[in-house]
């Protein structure tokens, strides 16, 4: 099995509002193995995006702070580096991808300088050396004749070679590690099908980890080998993409994969979780879902569940899982 | 003999691309290219079809929103292009009424949500403001709010509830039909189960039917009687729902459902491969000629360039755009 190259242990994220603190993720831990897509899933304010943007040290600023844990990539922990430390990771070693491409891109730069704005930081690369760079990038992205497009605005560009033009800032500076937050949810059904099977390549070829952070269970099934789901700041369940979807042992795991229509069989009536997400705000005690699941006990009610391994892989927070 | 409610019969939209000072036409965007279809009282009708196909543009003509560039629609047979404003107004509207995408942006944030359920009943009826309030009960009631959610305001409510009184207000005036355009896909997994539930209850209870518009097939298989598939402002496969999933015949529809199905890292072991299909779609303002996917297709042949295929029935409720099939 391949090397572990980034380590979350305990991650704790809050924002400080007026209102009170709003532990967005509350003691996350979860590893990356070199070369694997690790799925982060859950519905919104789970603190999927959250736990990406502070593994990057992004978080909006003032109000957003990590408060605890530790967040170790090659055996360097990225809390304790300062900040011009920091900026030499990110583009470089760990790189992002966002949801809408339309607002990560610069309206008024063509693509080719904003690919090589990427690679003149990190690589400190001279200007014929660059545009090589810059080609090569959209290449591995797939992107049809990289040099016309160069001199594209975004503009000009469709949702889909947007998403690719983003995908080759990220990849241009060779990352080992890539976080993909909702890169597909903007995108039409096939567009989006070309686009996992674009990164499937693109892992194979430059053995890239990824993080891919989603709500949707289609993709994560197609796209990631391991999978953690959140729900309230915490991950209630992490296995392998095959064990979550066959034999989830979270009642919330197994409840949203129920509650997703199927398209190879007509559903009669749809399974669906009573109620919603609690407020980050004002927390039930014990267990989160507890208000929510079919089987709280007492125990759910007063004590938070530790996290018990299942199987090989495979760890559950429940007070119902032996 | 089904009870055909409404029908629209080769609806076309075209925008006019204007161009210089003089803004002279100089062509046509065809959105909506030829589309007829049905619906049955009490059944849904979804249209499912990327970005661009169309789909949004034949709800609006529906809804009066849009007029149609060519093309009639029927409402329980008669043509709705030759009623009067006021026979319109009496007699079309309050049937048909829509429940839009995002709920975040369907409602006017400064009013209370009784004001906005009563909206249509003040506007379309003579109602007492005693009727009004109990009918508003009523539904506040029927969409699983509680019952002192109508003195609050939309913000204090989740995306769930708030599409709850999007439907309470659609149903307001009893309409015979409602257009739900996404009515799902701006919600939160665990909650889109609990609206298409209430959608599907709803149209039990009432006879309702339903105009789905929808880019997502397995929420659409779980919502429709029947189904057509729209690719570039025309429909290319139009059938029962049983039927298309179980015997899709366009290509389009096959890589459609390919790219929304399940699959699990070893179904890829197994050879289970997903279609991936080339390219993007065209520009209406361009549509390629002959049949209007061939450059996307993995299956076109030479003729398909050349001579556009016609929507033909394969079977006594399935008909396809496509000449292999």
């Amino acid at each position: 099995m391949s090397k572990v190259i980034l380590k979350v242990e305990d991650l704790r994220t809050s924002f400080f509002t007026r209102k009170g603190e709003v532990k967005a993720v509350d003691g996350v831990s979860f590893y990356v193995r070199e070369g694997e897509t690790f799925g982060i899933v859950g519905e919104s304010g789970c603190g999927k995006t959250v736990t990406g943007l502070s593994i990057l040290r992004l978080l909006p600023e003032p109000g957003g702070q990590i408060v605890g844990g530790k967040i170790i990539m090659d055996g360097t922990n990225l809390l304790e580096l300062d900040k011009k430390e920091m900026r030499a990771y990110r583009g470089k070693v760990i790189s992002m991808i966002l949801q809408d491409p339309m607002s990560s891109l610069n309206p008024v730069y063509p693509i080719g300088d904003q690919i090589a704005e990427a690679v003149r930081l990190h690589q400190g690369l001279r200007d014929e050396m660059v545009q090589q760079e810059v080609i090569s990038a959209l290449r591995l992205l797939q992107i049809p004749t990289p040099e016309v497009i160069l001199g594209d605005y975004p503009f000009q560009l469709s949702g889909g070679m947007r998403q690719r033009v983003v995908g080759a800032i990220a990849m241009s500076c060779h990352p080992r590690l890539l976080i993909a937050d909702e890169p597909t949810t903007a995108l039409d059904a096939t567009i989006q099908a070309q686009y996992i099977a674009l990164f499937k390549d693109v892992q194979k070829k430059t053995n890239v980890s990824i993080i891919f952070i989603t709500h949707d269970f289609g993709v994560v099934a197609n796209m990631c080998h391991r999978v953690a789901v959140m729900y309230a700041g915490k991950i209630v369940e992490t296995a392998s993409t095959s064990t979550i979807f066959k034999s989830p042992r979270h009642p919330y795991t197994s409840a949203l994969i129920k509650s997703v229509p199927r398209l190879d069989r007509k559903d009669k009536r749809l399974y669906s979780i009573k109620g919603q997400p609690p407020s980050l705000l004002d927390l039930p005690p014990g267990c989160r879902f507890f208000p929510r699941c079919p089987m709280a006990k007492n125990v759910c009610r007063e004590q938070e569940p530790p996290e018990v391994e299942v199987g090989d892989g495979h760890s559950v927070s429940c007070w119902g899982v032996k | 003999m089904a009870d055909i409610l409404l029908e629209g019969r080769d609806l076309k939209k075209y925008y006019p691309i204007r161009k210089g000072i003089l803004q002279r036409t100089v062509g046509w965007v065809k959105a909506v290219d030829g589309v007829s279809f049905t619906i049955e009282r009490g059944k849904t009708l979804s249209l499912v079809g990327e970005s661009g196909a169309g789909k949004t543009t034949v709800a609006k003509q529906v809804l009066l929103l849009e007029k149609p560039t060519s093309g009639t629609i029927l409402c329980e047979g008669n043509d709705i292009q030759q009623f009067s404003q006021s026979q319109l107004k009496m007699n079309y509207r309050p049937k048909v009424q829509a429940v839009q995408q995002n709920p975040w942006s369907s409602m006017n944030p400064r009013m209370r949500v009784r004001d906005i359920i009563a909206e249509p009943l003040v506007v379309n009826t003579k109602q007492s403001k005693q009727q009004v309030r109990s009918r508003v009960q009523e539904l506040i009631e029927q969409v699983g709010l509680m019952a002192d959610s109508a003195e609050r305001y939309p913000h204090e409510f989740s995306g769930g509830q708030r599409q709850r009184i999007a439907v309470a207000r659609a149903l307001a005036l009893n309409p015979s039909l409602v257009v739900l355009d996404e009515p799902v896909s701006a919600l939160d997994v665990s909650i889109r189960a609990q609206i298409m539930n209430l959608l599907k209850d709803l149209q039990a209870q009432y006879n309702l039917s339903y105009m789905v518009i929808a880019h997502n097939l397995a929420t659409v298989r779980y919502m429709s009687h029947s189904v057509a598939i729209m690719y570039l402002g025309q429909i290319v496969e139009y059938g029962e729902e049983e039927e298309l999933f179980k015997h899709p015949l366009h290509p389009y529809t096959r890589a459609l459902m390919s790219a929304s199905l399940l699959t699990l890292p070893e179904d890829e072991d197994k050879g289970i491969k997903k279609i991936i299909l080339s390219g993007e779609m065209p520009s209406p303002l361009d549509p390629p000629p002959g049949c209007r996917f061939h450059t996307r297709c993995p299956e076109a042949r030479a003729e398909c360039s050349q001579t556009a295929p016609p929507l033909r029935s394969v079977g006594s409720s399935h008909k396809v755009a496509c000449i292999r099939a």
